[in-house]
C-alpha cells in the first residue's frame, strides 16, 4: 500500500499541473481579449492596410483563438515562449536574465525578511504584552503601513545620498563581481525586507501564542523549561503549517509583486520587463511572464502545502 | 572680458571653484547668469579637454521594447544611444547652423530640387568597412522603403529619386525643398553599412563609439573606438566608456546623481529644479527649446468647427500662470503657434495673445454655443503636468462663461485612443530643427499627424512656396503670415514652450546648452570631458 503522504503530495502535484494549466488558458483568453489590435499596435501610427494584413498573416492572428492557444502552449512546453514583437528578441533569452535577476533580488530579501521575521516573532511571543513584543509589532507594523515607493527614497536619501554607502541605482549585470552585485541590491532588499517582516512577524506570533493555550505547554512549563526553550522545542514545531503557508505567500510577492521597487531602483527584474511590454501589447511577452508568475505562485504555495502536509504527525505516522 | 572675471573662470575650469560661485561673483561684477555661463564654457574650452574617464547618463525614456534599429527609435535612450555609435549625414549646431558628419559638404540646385552630398573620404565605420555613397543611398532607401515602418518615413517621402555618382550621393525631390540638408541630420537617418538591410539593429556605423553591452530598458555601455574620422580623443569623444542608465523614475533620477553613480540626467522635474540646483555638487542646466504643450481641438468637428470658439478659448488661457504654475518659469508662454524665437526665420512681430477675460466672454457669445459642457481630455503622460494645466484652464474658462469640462484619462492607450482621436486633448510637440518641418509634420492637409485637422489650401501653397524658396526674408515673410493664420484659425491652442532642464556633475566640463535637444542634443558624452 502506497503511504498516505506519496499520495497526498502526488495529489498536490496534480492539482498544481491543473491549476498551473488553467492559468495558462486564463492568461491567453485575458491577453486575446485586451482592448486594441495587436497589429495595429506593432505599427502604430504608419500602418497601412496591407501592412496590418501582412503582420496579422505572419502573427497567425487569422487562425482561431483555439489553434493560436494551441500553438502556443505547444511552443511553451518546448520551451519556445516565442520572439518579442516589439524588439525581435527571443523570449526565453531576455526573460532568463530577468527572471534571474527577480530571483536573486528575492533570494537576499528572503535570506534577511524570512529568519529575521521569525526570531522577531518568537520574542514577540517570549515577552509577550511587554515592551519589546509592542516595539516590534509597532515598528513593522508601521513599515508595512508605509507603501513601499516611500520607505525606498527615503531610504535612498538617508542611506545613499545623505551617508553615502550603498548605491541608489540597483541595476545589476553579468560583469559585476558578487560583492558588488549585494552593494547594488542593499537598499531594495531593505525596502522589502521591511515590506514583508511584519506579516510574517505577526503570522508566527499568532500561531504560536495558538499552540501555547495547549495543556502540553503548561507542562512543559511546569517541568520547569525556560521559556526560550518551550517556545522553540514544543510551541515552534506544532506552529509550522501556518508560518509555512505565510512565508510563501511572501516569498511569493517578493517575485511577482515587487515593481514599484523595480521602478524605483531601476533593477532590471521581470515586473518592469512586463509593465513595458503591457504598455506596448507585446502579447507573446506578456503571456510568458503571465506564465511564469502564475508557476512560482503555484509553485511556492504547493511547497507549503506539502511542508504542511509533512509537518502535521498524524499524517506521518499514520495508524 | 574683465581680468578678475577671466581669472575666476579658469578657477572654476581647474574645480577650484563651483559654478555657483563664479556666477554669483560675476552678478556682483554686473554680469548676467547667461553670460557668465558662456564665458564659463569658454574658459573650460581654452583650459583644454582631458582625454579619459567614464560617463554615466541616467536617461529618462528608455523601455524593454528599444532596439537598435533607428528606424524604430522615438524614445530619449535609444537616440541617446543611438548618437555614440552612429551619425547621419549632418548635424544642427546649437547655433542652428549645419555642419557635416558623414556627409563632407552638401549643395542643393537653384530650385533646391537636387541635392548633393559629398561623402567624407575615407571614414570607416566600426566594423572596418569604408563608407561609400552606396551606403548613404541604401540607408535611405531602407527608409523610403513601402514597407518602411521607419519613424523617418514623413521626412524622406518627398524624394523622387536617388543615385550616387562617385563619392556623391544625390537626391531629387518632387517639389524643392530649401531645407531638406536639415531633414537628413533626423536620428533616424543614421548610415549603415548597406543600408542596414541585413541586420538594421547591428549597432555598426561611424561614431565614435561602438556598443559594448546593451540590456533594453536597463542600461547601454559604449567604448571609444580607435579609427574614429573626427579625431582621437583629445579631440572629440574624449571619454573611454559611456553609459546610458535607463532611470525613468524622476526621483530615482535625481538621487542617482545626488550620490554621483550618474554624471549628467535629463528631464529634471521642474517642481524640483531649484531646490537641486542648491546641491554642491552639481548644476541644474536649462535651455529654451522648441518643444510645446499644447491644447489641440479638431476644427472640422463641432463645436470646433466654430472659429469664434476656438478664439474664446484662446482668449480664456493664461498663458504666463501656465508658464509660473506648471513649468515653475523654466519656459516661455506661447502665440498658439507653434513656431518660437528658437526657429530661424522666426517673425517676432506678430502680436502676443494676451489673457483677455472680455474678449474671450466676448468671442463665446459670438459663437453661439449651446452652453453644453466641452470636453477636454487630458492624462497625466500627455505632458508633465497636464493634468494640473487642465485644471487652470477650466477655471479660467469658467471665469469667462466658458463651461469647460476635464475628462481624466488612462495614460495607457493615450496616444492611440485620444491624441489624434479625440476632438479637443492636451498633447505636447517635441519641435523641429526648422519651420518648414514642424509645419509639415502636423499642418499640412495630408500630413498624417495633423492633430487639429486643419486643412487650408492657402495654408499649404504658401508652405510648398517657401519651402522651394532660396531668398530669406521672402521665406521669413511667408513663414510670418503661416505663422499668423494659424494663430487667429488654427485649432492649436499654445501656451507654453517648455525647457529642456539637464542636471550635470560639477565635475562634467564643456557643458553648454543646445536649443535642438536635452543633453547637448544628446551630444554630451562626446563633447563633454571631466577635468
Amino acid at each position: 500500500m502506497v503511504h498516505p503522504i506519496v499520495k497526498l503530495v502526488t495529489q498536490r502535484l496534480a492539482l498544481g499541473l491543473l491549476l498551473l494549466f488553467a492559468a495558462s488558458i486564463l492568461i491567453f483568453a485575458g491577453t486575446t481579449i485586451l482592448p486594441g489590435d495587436v497589429a495595429q499596435q506593432i505599427l502604430g501610427q504608419s500602418a497601412t492596410p496591407e501592412s496590418l494584413a501582412n503582420l496579422r498573416e505572419e502573427l497567425g492572428l487569422n487562425d482561431p483563438p483555439l489553434t493560436r492557444y494551441f500553438n502556443w502552449l505547444g511552443g511553451v512546453l518546448q520551451g519556445d515562449l516565442g520572439t518579442a514583437l516589439t524588439n525581435g528578441r527571443d523570449i526565453a533569452d531576455s526573460l532568463a536574465a530577468r527572471l534571474k535577476n527577480t530571483m536573486f533580488l528575492a533570494f537576499w530579501a528572503a535570506v534577511i525578511a524570512v529568519p529575521l521575521a521569525i526570531l522577531l516573532g518568537l520574542l514577540a511571543v517570549r515577552f509577550k504584552d511587554r515592551w519589546p513584543d509592542k516595539l516590534i509589532s509597532g515598528v513593522t507594523l508601521a513599515t508595512i503601513s508605509i507603501p513601499e515607493f516611500m520607505i525606498g527614497y527615503v531610504l535612498i536619501y538617508w542611506v545613499a545620498i545623505r551617508m553615502g554607502v550603498f548605491s541608489s541605482v540597483a541595476i545589476v549585470n553579468d560583469s559585476m563581481s558578487l560583492g558588488a552585485k549585494l552593494n547594488a541590491i542593499a537598499i531594495p532588499v531593505m525596502v522589502l525586507t521591511l515590506v514583508v517582516l511584519a506579516h510574517m512577524m505577526r503570522m508566527t506570533r499568532a500561531a504560536i501564542l495558538n499552540v501555547m493555550q495547549s495543556a502540553y505547554i503548561e507542562t512543559a512549563e511546569l517541568k520547569g523549561l525556560r521559556a526560550l526553550t518551550v517556545i522553540r522545542k514544543h510551541a515552534f514545531p506544532n506552529a509550522i503549517a501556518p508560518i509555512v503557508n505565510v512565508v510563501m505567500l511572501n516569498l511569493a510577492y517578493l517575485v511577482v509583486g515587487v515593481v514599484v521597487v523595480e521602478v524605483v531602483f531601476a533593477y532590471p527584474g521581470m515586473g518592469q520587463y512586463l509593465v513595458d511590454h503591457v504598455s506596448k501589447r507585446d502579447v507573446p511577452v506578456v503571456q510568458a511572464c503571465g506564465l511564469i508568475f502564475a508557476a512560482v505562485y503555484i509553485g511556492l504555495n504547493l511547497v507549503a502545502d506539502i511542508v504542511s502536509i509533512l509537518a502535521n504527525p498524524r499524517l506521518r505516522h499514520p495508524k | 572680458m574683465n581680468k578678475e572675471l577671466q581669472h575666476l573662470s579658469e578657477r572654476v575650469s581647474k574645480g577650484l571653484m563651483t559654478r555657483r560661485e563664479f556666477v554669483g561673483r560675476a552678478a556682483a561684477l554686473g554680469v548676467t547668469a547667461a553670460v557668465a555661463n558662456t564665458m564659463l564654457a569658454g574658459a573650460a574650452k581654452a583650459a583644454g579637454p582631458v582625454a579619459g574617464g567614464d560617463f554615466k547618463m541616467g536617461v529618462q525614456g528608455g523601455e524593454s521594447t528599444n532596439s537598435q534599429d533607428p528606424a524604430t527609435w522615438s524614445s530619449d535612450v535609444p537616440i541617446a544611444g543611438g548618437r555614440h555609435w552612429g551619425e547621419p549625414l549632418v548635424e544642427v549646431g546649437p547655433d542652428g547652423n549645419l555642419s557635416g558628419l558623414v556627409a563632407e559638404s552638401f549643395e542643393g540646385s537653384s530650385d533646391a530640387k537636387t541635392w548633393r552630398f559629398k561623402v567624407r573620404q575615407g571614414i570607416e565605420f566600426s566594423n572596418g568597412k569604408t563608407v561609400t555613397a552606396e551606403d548613404v543611398m541604401r540607408t535611405m532607401e531602407r527608409h523610403t522603403n513601402e514597407d518602411s515602418k521607419s519613424g523617418a518615413l514623413g521626412i524622406v517621402q518627398g524624394i523622387e529619386s536617388m543615385r550616387t555618382d562617385g563619392d556623391v550621393f544625390e537626391l531629387t525631390l518632387g517639389v524643392g525643398n530649401a531645407d531638406m540638408p536639415y531633414l537628413m541630420a533626423d536620428y533616424h537617418l543614421m548610415i549603415q553599412p548597406d543600408g542596414g538591410f541585413d541586420n538594421p539593429g547591428a549597432a555598426i556605423g561611424t561614431g565614435a563609439y561602438t556598443l559594448e553591452a546593451d540590456e533594453p530598458g536597463v542600461r547601454q555601455l559604449y567604448k571609444r573606438r580607435d579609427n574614429y574620422w573626427g579625431g582621437d580623443q583629445s579631440t572629440t569623444g574624449h571619454y573611454d566608456s559611456s553609459e546610458i542608465i535607463v532611470l525613468n523614475d524622476a526621483t530615482a533620477r535625481t538621487a542617482a546623481l545626488q550620490s554621483g553613480q550618474v554624471d549628467a540626467i535629463n528631464r529634471v522635474e521642474p517642481k524640483i529644479a531649484k531646490l537641486l540646483d542648491r546641491a554642491p555638487t552639481l548644476s541644474v542646466r536649462n535651455v529654451s527649446g522648441r518643444g510645446h504643450y499644447v491644447f489641440i481641438m479638431h476644427i472640422d468637428t463641432a463645436p470646433f468647427d466654430n472659429n469664434e470658439l476656438r478664439l474664446a478659448l484662446k482668449y480664456a488661457i493664461n498663458r504666463q500662470e501656465m508658464v509660473d504654475k506648471i513649468l515653475q518659469g523654466y519656459g516661455g508662454i506661447g502665440n498658439d503657434m507653434p513656431i518660437n524665437a528658437a526657429y530661424p526665420l522666426f517673425d517676432s512681430s506678430i502680436p502676443q495673445r494676451e489673457f483677455d477675460l472680455a474678449k474671450a466672454a466676448e468671442h463665446y457669445k459670438k459663437s453661439g454655443h449651446d452652453g453644453s459642457p466641452i470636453i477636454l481630455r487630458t492624462a497625466d503622460g500627455a505632458f508633465p503636468g497636464a493634468v494640473d494645466a487642465a485644471a487652470l484652464f477650466q477655471q479660467s474658462a469658467q471665469a469667462a462663461g466658458i463651461p469647460l469640462e476635464i475628462k481624466r484619462e488612462p495614460n495607457d492607450g493615450y496616444w492611440s485612443e485620444v491624441w489624434n482621436a479625440q476632438p479637443f486633448c492636451a498633447s505636447y510637440w517635441g519641435g523641429r530643427p526648422v519651420q518648414d518641418q514642424m509645419y509639415t509634420t502636423a499642418y499640412l492637409s495630408t500630413a498624417d499627424w495633423n492633430d487639429t485637422r486643419f486643412k487650408r489650401p492657402e495654408f499649404d501653397d504658401m508652405l510648398m512656396t517657401a519651402r522651394a524658396e532660396l531668398d530669406n526674408s521672402k521665406r521669413k515673410a511667408l513663414y510670418s503670415k503661416m505663422g499668423a493664420m494659424l494663430r487667429d484659425e488654427g485649432g492649436l491652442i499654445l501656451p507654453m514652450f517648455n525647457d529642456f532642464i539637464d542636471a550635470v556633475s560639477n565635475k562634467v566640463q564643456g557643458y553648454e546648452g543646445d536649443p535642438n535637444g536635452p543633453q547637448m542634443n544628446w551630444y554630451a558624452f562626446k563633447k563633454t570631458w571631466k577635468a
